[in-house]
C-alpha cells in the first residue's frame, strides 16, 4: 500500500524507514535464541524463522505447550509473533502467513486446503493467473491432475504444491554458524606473576591463531580480559597495524599491557578474543628479505600505535587538489597503503608547509623588506606570481580571504620562503620554506 | 642484472656528507630540515620522521624529493617522553634506514647515549633535528645548517658546517643541493675560485 494511501485511511499513521540491514541483525538474534527449541533453525524470508522440531516437542510437554512457551517468552521481550507447526515446511510458512496454529499429523490436506493459492510461495503472476481460472484455495488445486497444471502454470507451481503436500521433501537448512574468535582459561589457583599471566597468554594465543589460520582469518584487534579473584575485570587491549596470526609476535605487544595491570589478589580466569579480524590467506613463507621487512616494519607500526595511538603514526599520500592544504593528505600508516606519488609538474612546492603567518612590515609589490617571526628579510629574487583560487564548493574559513598569488622569495639572509598575496584583502603571509 | 642491482643498492661514496651507520647524529640551524631531506636520498629504505603533535609545521608531500613519499613515515607523539621512547623504538628496528627526530627540549647525556645504544643495535642511522644548542654530547656529529643566498637565479645554496666530530675533523661547506637528487655540487670558498688565467701583457 502507498504511503500517501494509508495516509487517506488513518491521517495519524506513523511512518519510519525500513532499515533492513538492522532488522536483518535482529532476526539472526532471534535465530540463535531460537535454536533453544530445535537443533536447526534456519531464516525464512526476511521477516520469518524456521525451526525443524522433529522429535523435540515432547521435550517441552507436546506441541501445543511447545507453542505456548515461545509465545509467551516472545510477549514477555515485547515482540508479537504468528506461529504454525505442519508437516512439512512449505505448509508451516503458508499457515504461519495465514493466521497460524497447528495442524495435527495426518491432517495436512484438510488443514491448509483453505489456505489462498498466494501461500504457496508462488510469484504474483501465478497467482493472479490462478485466480482468473477459478482456482482461489490450494485445496482447488490438490484434487486438479498435475500435468495440465504444470503445462498451463510451470514446473514452479507443481513443485510447490508438492513440496506444500510432503511429496517433495524440503529440509531446514540451517545457516553456517559465523566463526568465534575467542578463547578462555579458567585456573585451579589465583596466579599474580607478570610471567605467568603471559605463560596463560601464550597458551590461550596458540589455540585463538589456530582457530583463527583455520579461517584464514588475521586477527586486527585482541582483547585480554582477565578476572580476578574479587570479581573484579581488568583489560588488555592492543591493535595490530596488519591482520596477524603469529603468537609470539603478538604477545610481544602484549607485554607492556601486562606490565601495567593491577592483578589484586590474583587472577584466576583469561579470555583472549578477537574483536577485530581481517581476511588473511596462507602465504607462502621464506619470500625473500622483502616480506620479512614489511613483517618487521609492521611490527614496529604495532608497537608505536599501542603506546602513542595509531591515529600519530601516519603516513603522507597524494590528492587531487591544487590548494596547498589538500594537495596531500595525512593518513593513519595502519590503515593505508603507500601510494607513488605522481610526477610532479608545475611551479616548485616547499619542502615545509605551516598555516599562513602573516608578515609586518612589507614594502612593494613583491615586499622588497619585510619582517616575519620577528626577523628582518630582504628579498634578492621573486619568482612568480602563481595564482591560486579556493574551491567554491568546500567553505575553508582559511581561504575566506579569496584568491592567493604565491610567490617563491628568496632572502638576501638566505631562507627561500613560499609568501602568498590575497588581493581581494591585500596582505602577505608566509605559508612553507623551500630547501 | 647484478650491476644495474648494485647500483641501485650500493653506499654513497665517501664523502664529508655521509653520516656514519648505526649513530645518532644531530644537526641544528634554520636549514636542518633541508639537510635531513638530502640525507634521506642517501638512505634508501623507509624513514621514520618523529615530530611533536604541536608541531605546525610539516614536510609537505609535493615538495619532497622524488620517491621518498612513498617510504617516509611521519610520527607525531604527544610528550617529549613518547617522543623520545618513538625515536628508541625506531632506531632498535632493523627496517628503517633513517630515523629523523626534532625533540623539543634538550636531549639530556643519559638520553643521547641511549639513542646511541638503539641505533647500535638496530644499526640505523638516527638524525636528531635539535635547536641551537640543546644537543646531547654523546652525537657522533653535529652539523650546523643554514641556507645560503645565491649567486645566481638557479643554484640553491646551503651552507653546511660539521662543528662537532668524534671521529674526525671539523669544516665548512657550501653545497648547491638542488633539492631532488642524492649529489651535490661544491662550491669552492670565495678566494680560491678557479678563474681564468689572466692573459700574458
Amino acid at each position: 500500500m502507498p504511503l500517501a494511501d494509508a495516509r487517506a485511511i488513518c491521517p495519524d499513521v506513523a511512518s519510519r524507514p525500513a532499515d533492513l540491514p538492522r532488522e536483518a541483525a535482529a532476526l539472526a538474534a532471534l535465530r540463535r535464541w531460537a535454536s533453544r527449541y530445535a537443533p536447526m533453525v534456519a531464516s525464512d524470508g526476511t521477516d520469518g524463522l524456521m525451526a525443524d522440531i522433529t522429535g523435540v516437542a515432547h521435550l517441552f510437554g507436546g506441541e501445543a505447550d511447545l507453542r505456548g512457551d515461545l509465545h509467551a517468552r516472545l510477549e514477555r521481550a515485547g515482540l508479537s509473533v504468528i506461529s504454525a507447526i505442519a508437516g512439512t515446511r512449505g505448509a508451516a510458512h503458508a499457515l504461519a502467513r495465514h493466521g497460524g496454529g497447528i495442524i495435527a499429523d495426518g491432517a495436512l490436506a484438510q488443514g491448509i486446503g483453505g489456505l489462498p493459492v498466494s501461500a504457496l510461495r508462488i510469484d504474483h503472476a501465478t497467482a493472479e493467473a490462478l485466480s482468473r481460472v477459478g482456482l482461489a484455495r490450494i485445496a482447488d488445486l490438490t484434487a486438479l491432475p498435475r500435468a495440465p497444471l504444470a503445462r498451463r502454470f510451470g514446473q514452479a507451481l507443481v513443485l510447490r504444491l508438492d513440496q506444500l503436500l510432503g511429496h517433495q521433501p524440503e529440509p531446514v537448512a540451517a545457516g553456517a554458524e559465523p566463526p568465534h574468535f575467542g578463547v578462555r582459561i579458567t585456573l585451579p589457583e589465583p596466579i599474580g606473576l607478570q610471567s605467568d599471566v603471559m605463560a596463560g597468554l601464550a597458551l590461550l594465543l596458540d589455540r585463538l591463531c589456530a582457530t583463527l589460520a583455520l579461517h584464514h582469518q588475521g586477527a586486527r584487534r585482541l582483547r585480554l580480559e582477565l578476572r580476578r579473584v574479587d570479581s573484579g575485570t581488568v583489560q588488555v587491549e592492543i591493535g595490530l597495524a596488519r591482520p596477524m596470526r603469529d603468537p609470539v609476535r603478538i604477545a610481544a605487544l602484549f607485554a607492556k599491557g601486562v606490565d601495567e595491570i593491577d592483578s589484586g589478589f590474583g587472577i584466576d580466569g583469561l579470555r583472549l578474543s578477537a574483536p577485530i579480524t581481517e581476511p588473511l590467506p596462507p602465504e607462502q613463507i621464506g619470500n625473500g628479505p622483502t616480506l620479512r621487512h614489511e613483517d618487521a616494519l609492521a611490527d614496529l607500526v604495532s608497537r608505536l600505535g599501542n603506546r602513542i595511538g595509531f591515529d600519530h603514526v601516519l603516513r603522507m599520500i597524494p590528492a587531487d587538489s591544487k590548494i596547498p592544504e589538500r594537495s596531500f593528505q595525512i593518513v593513519a600508516a595502519a590503515w593505508s597503503e603507500p601510494v607513488a606519488a605522481p610526477q610532479r609538474r608545475g611551479p616548485a612546492r616547499p619542502v615545509t608547509i605551516f598555516p599562513p603567518e602573516p608578515v609586518t612590515h612589507a614594502s612593494g609589490h613583491p615586499p622588497a623588506q619585510f619582517r616575519w617571526r620577528r626577523m628582518r628579510f630582504t628579498t634578492l629574487r621573486a619568482h612568480g606570481p602563481e595564482r591560486i583560487a579556493p574551491e567554491w564548493w568546500f567553505d575553508d574559513p582559511a581561504w575566506r580571504s579569496g584568491i592567493r598569488d604565491y610567490w617563491r622569495i628568496e632572502t638576501q639572509e638566505g631562507q627561500r620562503l613560499w609568501l602568498f598575496h590575497t588581493p581581494q584583502d591585500p596582505s602577505w603571509c608566509v605559508q612553507g620554506e623551500f630547501a | 642484472m647484478a650491476t644495474l642491482h648494485n647500483l641501485a643498492t650500493r653506499t654513497a661514496p665517501a664523502d664529508p656528507f655521509t653520516l656514519t651507520a648505526g649513530r645518532v647524529h644531530e644537526a641544528e640551524g634554520p636549514g636542518r630540515r633541508a639537510f635531513a631531506l638530502f640525507q634521506t636520498l642517501r638512505h634508501p629504505g623507509p624513514v621514520l620522521w618523529v615530530l611533536p603533535a604541536h608541531e605546525p609545521q610539516r614536510p609537505m608531500l609535493r615538495g619532497l624529493p622524488f620517491g621518498l613519499g612513498e617510504r617516509l613515515m611521519l610520527l607525531t607523539p604527544k610528550g617529549e617522553t613518547d617522543l623520545l621512547w618513538c625515536v628508541e623504538e625506531a632506531l632498535r628496528a632493523a627496517p628503517v634506514a633513517l630515523v629523523i627526530a626534532e625533540p623539543q627540549q634538550v636531549l639530556s647525556l643519559t638520553a643521547g647515549r641511549r639513542l646511541q645504544l638503539a641505533a647500535e643495535a638496530g644499526r640505523t642511522t638516527g638524525l636528531m633535528l635539535i635547536r641551537d644548542g640543546q644537543g646531547s654530547n654523546a652525537t657522533e656529529t653535529r652539523w650546523r645548517c643554514a641556507p645560503a643566498p645565491a649567486t645566481a637565479a638557479d643554484s640553491t645554496l646551503h651552507r653546511w658546517s660539521l662543528i662537532k666530530n668524534k671521529s674526525g675533523t671539523s669544516g665548512l661547506w657550501t653545497v648547491n643541493w638542488n633539492g631532488a637528487t642524492a649529489a651535490v655540487h661544491l662550491v669552492p670558498p670565495a678566494g680560491e675560485r678557479h678563474q681564468p688565467a689572466e692573459p700574458p701583457r
